[in-house]
């Protein structure tokens, strides 16, 4: 259906991870198009919790701007949190 | 074990199988590839729901007929799913049209069934009506979205209903097996089940702005094993090559 708008897709695996953006669909409404993620990208199991969000309503940043976002940060180390000892217990850090 | 309590095994059984048979018609001709998805799951769900009705079924009666004896070494006659779910899948408006009318009767008879005074069937009952209850979701959604959408949509839609409107009496009839399983505590009493089930279809069809069918001459006998001749056709398929090549092994 061409007339469908695009829903990008989001699926939390477990409680206390974050949604992780999993891929796209098709669906005339919100609704219709949480359960379509349910039926395409839920069906081994996979998550616990879905989110869609309408494509065009996603603002992203231009591949172009890539050097002025970006390479700025790539001279600062120190920004690194490398410098203080983990335990292991903490997970997902 | 009782002669009734079989037969309503197998038509909770049958009723599944044939539903999903028809469904499965659908894999990789589906209208677009989210609802062939979401059509094949269901089925999925109902072939799930149709072993576990025939496995306990084979055990019951003690012949050493298994699931596959079940579904494969049975003619039409043998059957006892209700008529409604051999019904060709026609549009996919025709196929949501049978899925909602079957779903919103399927649902509170498998709830029901979860507090049958047979351990077994209630466990069975209580687990199946969890995937019966996201079937009616979804084919409630498209009722609605297709009976409130385009002039067109509307039209077919309503078409649709009215036409499956006869396969539907003949979800409430009681005969002596379910009278039997109904004083038994078993099963529910089938009558009992109407009310609910026009509730449900009044309330999605009037948000679906569409017509609920009136009073109508009911198909029946697909619970007794008098069916419409599409079962056979569907049959010759499914059961094509345990046929032709019996006991095959995949």
């Amino acid at each position: 259906m061409k007339e469908w708008p695009l829903w990008e897709v989001f699926i939390r695996s477990q409680h206390g991870l974050a949604h992780k953006h999993v891929g796209s669909l098709h669906a005339p409404d919100a609704e219709l198009a949480v359960k379509n993620a349910r039926d395409v990208y839920t069906r081994r199991n996979e998550g616990v919790s879905i989110w869609v969000v309408k494509a065009a309503d996603i603002t992203a940043s231009s591949p172009g701007d890539k050097e002025a976002l970006f390479e700025p940060a790539n001279s600062k180390v120190y920004r690194h949190p490398t410098f203080f000892p983990m335990p292991d217990e903490v997970k997902h850090i | 074990m009782s002669a009734a309590q079989l037969e309503l095994l197998l038509r909770l059984g049958d009723n599944a199988l044939v539903l999903a048979q028809r469904l499965s018609e659908w894999c990789g001709k589906g209208p677009v590839l989210e609802e062939d998805l979401a059509t094949t799951n269901t089925a999925l769900d109902l072939i799930g729901q149709a072993r576990l009705w025939f496995g306990y079924a084979g055990e019951l009666e003690g012949k050493g007929r298994d699931e596959d004896a079940l579904a494969y070494r049975r003619d039409a006659h043998q059957f006892r799913n209700v008529l409604l779910v051999e019904q060709p899948n026609g549009h996919y408006g025709d196929t949501i049209a049978r899925q909602f009318y079957f779903d919103a009767f399927h649902l509170p008879l498998l709830r029901a069934l979860s507090a049958s005074s047979n351990a077994r069937i209630a466990e069975i009952a209580a687990k199946s009506a969890k995937e019966a209850a996201y079937h009616l979701e979804r084919s409630t959604d498209w009722v609605i979205r297709l009976g409130d959408g385009t002039e067109e949509s509307h039209r077919r839609m309503q078409q649709s209903v009215d036409d499956l409107w006869m396969y539907t009496g003949e979800f409430f009839d009681a005969d002596a097996v379910d009278r039997e399983m109904t004083a038994a505590g078993i099963a529910p009493d089938p009558a009992a089940l109407r009310e609910p089930w026009l509730a449900m279809v009044r309330k999605v069809f009037a948000e679906a702005t569409l017509a609920v069918p009136g009073e109508a001459w009911m198909q029946r006998g697909g619970k007794q094993g008098v069916h419409t001749e599409q079962l056979g056709f569907l049959l010759a398929e499914m059961q094509y090559l345990q046929r032709a090549y019996p006991d095959a092994k995949w």
